[in-house]
């Protein structure tokens, strides 16, 4: 009878001890003082500015490297003239179809699939509806980099997650899909 | 006799509670199953007309703008037939610019009262579409409002058979350790009735000391004890750091079995500077609101996926979406409050190690999948992989530097590979377990 009261004793121990790994917590670390970073990191709060983050918009009116400023307005009338008299910048040798290819594919064939029917995974899935074939769109390659840059009604911007280039590269690949379906 | 008695009343019992569990399980199949099948007749009297036809249409063409109930960029179109006469609505679908200028005091009225944004022309339609539009919107609310409380008495009911179920269990094993208790009772007395001893156990007591005045043995158990317990120390000090399977509560209950998973959306869409930087970053709201603009409720279905979470959970972890981009559900606009939402970092290397995405995920091709473990499959974001050194570096022995389409380093891909003298080069063999390229 004692070695079950010990067998006992040690079980419920081991279930104390193990049970204090909390998996919503990070561990115990050993002396972090080169862990923790003492300059920003990434998305980190800081009290060095006013709003309490680390991220920040950058100041008015800078702009990347290779940044070329766009011209066309978010508005109905930008969205016409872009659609009459925007013209890739890209010629031949840097137009990449591997590389719209790809970019199409992570961004836009959720919504509108791999072939540009309108039928990627959402609106299969219902989740998303009303994305149009592109074939039934009256679209030019100026009109869908406006669109990728700003969005179009229920259509969001893709600005931040792609570069103008890269906006190029896809623009030119949604015509070619066009033209194939 | 009594001994036999009392055995068959005791598997009497046993039968008659599996017998009891078992119909449980069977009456929550069978509610399934009812629930699928009324599910069914609704989506086949769903009305006259073609609504068939008219959903495809209004799928394709409309819904881009219109709900059937809710408001988007238009007014919610169900019993919107009701509201209008025929050619009322012929006209306005065929052009409402039209006949909003031609003073129709009801098209006037109507495009004021949504903000005077311009409904698209639909000349192409024909009446007969339209019609086909209308009996879809018509269709007097069939598939969701049944469906929502019927899914969810399917849940509740099968989680409370589920409940009855493991009690039936629960009994059964009570009954089971009775029974043995009485069979060794009734053993026991018809061993004293027949006259047979039972062994006595000795007193332990001699034991102890014997073993207590043999100095060898306890030598031998002391070594023992320490080393184990130096084992399981060293263990122990081991994980200490080392944050695998950290699974910290988000502000946001964001699942990324729902949307990489069962949605399939691509890992880029949303950590998008994986491609290109060090960071992967957590995607800014504006990226969720690209699609949780239209998205506004959860309409999952309710397989075997999503039993733990409730719906009204899930579009509740939507409006908190909404709250902290300030996005006015019913008037379809933000409001101009926002409140950042402070995601709880899980993946942390120490100051003094780099690591930089864009070279493991654009330049050496791996997938995300290899270091962050299945997340497609993850209802809560966790840690998967250990993130220590010795992780890094085994990764690096074993695995290939992608050569096919760099031609950039072509030159030196081959040249180290005639130096190590093999066919493949890993990233060890590149230099990927120099000191300096990881800590800095
Ligand atoms: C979240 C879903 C979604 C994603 C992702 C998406 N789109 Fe769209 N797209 C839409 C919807 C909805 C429309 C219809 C907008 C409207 O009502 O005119 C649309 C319309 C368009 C149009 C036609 C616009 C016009 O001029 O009529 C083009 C071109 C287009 N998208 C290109 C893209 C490209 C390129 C990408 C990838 C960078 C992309 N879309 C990603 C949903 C999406
Ligand atoms: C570009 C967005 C858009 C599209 C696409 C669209 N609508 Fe509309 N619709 C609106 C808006 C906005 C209104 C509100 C009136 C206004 O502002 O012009 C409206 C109003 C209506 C009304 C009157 C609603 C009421 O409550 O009286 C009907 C009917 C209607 N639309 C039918 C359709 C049909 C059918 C289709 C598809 C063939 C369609 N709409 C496609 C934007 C759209
Ligand atoms: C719809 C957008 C979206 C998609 C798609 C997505 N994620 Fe995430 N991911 C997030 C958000 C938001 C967070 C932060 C919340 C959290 O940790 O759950 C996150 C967190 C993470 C983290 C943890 C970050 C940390 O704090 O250490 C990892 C790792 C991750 N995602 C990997 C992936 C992988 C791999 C895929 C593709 C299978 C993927 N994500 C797809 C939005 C997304
Ligand atoms: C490409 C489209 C897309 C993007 C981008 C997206 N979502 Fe979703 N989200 C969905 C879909 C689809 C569902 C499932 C809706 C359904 O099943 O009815 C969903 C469901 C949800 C839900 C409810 C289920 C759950 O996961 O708890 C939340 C909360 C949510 N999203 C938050 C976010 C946040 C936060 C972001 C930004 C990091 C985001 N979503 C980005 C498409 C998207
Ligand atoms: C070679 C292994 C590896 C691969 C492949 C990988 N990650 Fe990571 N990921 C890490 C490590 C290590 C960290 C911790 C980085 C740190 O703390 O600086 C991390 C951190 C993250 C974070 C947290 C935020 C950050 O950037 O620190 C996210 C989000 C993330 N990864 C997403 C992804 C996605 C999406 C992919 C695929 C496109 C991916 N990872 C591919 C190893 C990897
Ligand atoms: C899934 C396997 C894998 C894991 C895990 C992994 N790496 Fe790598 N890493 C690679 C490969 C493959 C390359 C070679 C890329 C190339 O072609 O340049 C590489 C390259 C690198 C390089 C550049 C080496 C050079 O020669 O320039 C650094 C730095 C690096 N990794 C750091 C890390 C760190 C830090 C970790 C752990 C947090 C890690 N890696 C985990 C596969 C991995
Ligand atoms: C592939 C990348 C990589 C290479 C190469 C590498 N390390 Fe590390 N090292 C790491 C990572 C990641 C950690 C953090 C482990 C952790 O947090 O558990 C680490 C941690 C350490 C630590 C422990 C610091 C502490 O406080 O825990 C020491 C010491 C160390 N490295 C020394 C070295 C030496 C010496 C070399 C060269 C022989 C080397 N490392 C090469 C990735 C690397």
């Amino acid at each position: 009878m004692k070695a079950i009261y010990k067998i006992a004793f040690l079980v419920c121990v081991s279930a104390v001890a193990t049970s204090c790994f909390d998996k919503s917590r990070p561990n115990y670390q050993y002396f972090p003082n080169m862990y923790e970073a003492v300059p920003y990191e990434t998305y980190s709060e800081s009290s060095a500015f006013r709003n309490g983050k680390e991220g920040q918009l950058p100041a008015e009116g800078s702009i990347p490297r290779g940044f070329s400023p766009y011209e066309y307005e978010n508005t109905e009338e930008g969205y016409e003239l872009a659609k009459a008299n925007l013209k890739s910048p890209l010629d031949s040798t840097e137009v990449d179809m591997g590389k719209g290819a790809e970019l199409y594919t992570i961004y836009c064939a959720i919504c509108h699939g791999d072939k540009g029917d309108g039928k990627g995974n959402l609106a299969k899935r219902e989740k998303f509806l009303g994305i149009p074939n592109y074939k039934e769109r009256d679209i030019t390659e100026g009109s869908v980099f406006h669109v990728e840059t700003y969005g179009k009604n229920n259509m969001g911007s893709h600005a931040n997650q792609l570069t103008q280039k890269e906006r190029w590269q896809v623009a030119h690949y949604v015509m070619k899909l066009r033209s194939e379906l | 006799m009594k001994k036999v008695g009392n055995h068959t009343s005791f598997s009497r019992i046993l039968i008659f509670c599996l017998a009891l569990s078992l119909s449980f399980s069977l009456a929550s199949y069978a509610q399934d199953t009812a629930a699928a099948g009324t599910e069914a007749e609704t989506a086949a009297s769903a009305g006259a007309g073609d609504p068939v036809k008219g959903k495809e249409l209004f799928n394709s063409l409309c819904a881009s703008c219109h709900k059937l109930d809710g408001k988007s960029t238009g007014p919610a179109l169900r019993g919107v037939a009701d509201k209008h006469d025929r050619e009322w609505l012929y006209k306005w679908v065929h052009n409402s610019s039209e006949l909003i200028k031609s003073g129709d005091p009801v098209a006037v009225k109507l495009f004021a009262d949504n903000n005077n944004v311009t409904m698209t022309a639909f000349p192409q339609l024909s009446n007969q579409d339209i019609d086909n539009i209308m009996a879809y919107t018509s269709a007097p609310a069939p598939a969701p409002d049944v469906n929502t409380p019927g899914g969810k008495v399917v849940v509740q009911e099968s989680g409370a058979s589920n409940n009855l179920i493991l009690g039936a269990l629960v009994l059964v094993l009570i009954v089971l350790v009775v029974m043995l208790v009485l069979v060794n009772r009734t053993l026991r007395r018809v061993a004293a009735a027949n006259g047979v001893e039972v062994a006595k156990q000795d007193s332990t007591i001699s034991l102890w000391q014997a073993y207590a005045r043999n100095q060898f043995l306890v030598l031998v158990t002391t070594i023992l004890l320490i080393l184990t317990g130096g084992y399981f120390l060293y263990g122990y000090l081991m994980q200490v750091g080392v944050d695998q399977g950290y699974e910290p509560i988000q502000p946001i209950h964001f699942s990324h079995k729902i949307h990489a998973g069962e949605n399939g959306i691509d890992c880029k869409y949303c950590h998008s500077s994986a491609r290109v930087s060090k960071t992967s970053g957590i995607p800014s709201l504006n990226v969720c609101m690209n699609c949780h603009k239209n998205i506004s409720e959860f309409t999952g279905s309710k397989d075997s996926t999503y039993v733990e979470y409730s719906k009204e959970f899930y579009n509740g972890e939507i409006q908190k979406l909404y709250d902290a981009v300030g996005w006015d559900k019913s008037t379809q606009q933000y409001t101009g409050k926002t409140k950042p939402v402070k995601w709880v970092r899980i993946h942390n290397l120490p100051d003094f190690v780099y690591f930089n995405h864009s070279q493991h995920v654009s330049v050496a091709g791996v997938e995300c999948q290899k270091c962050h473990g299945p997340v497609e499959t993850f209802e809560v974001m966790k840690q998967h992989a250990p993130l220590t050194m010795g992780w890094c570096i085994n990764c690096h022995r074993e695995t290939n530097v992608k050569v096919e389409g760099n031609d950039y380093y072509k030159k030196i891909h081959d040249e180290l590979a005639k130096k190590y003298g093999v066919q493949k080069l890993t990233a060890a063999n590149m230099g990927g377990t120099e000191c300096g390229k990881c800590h800095y």
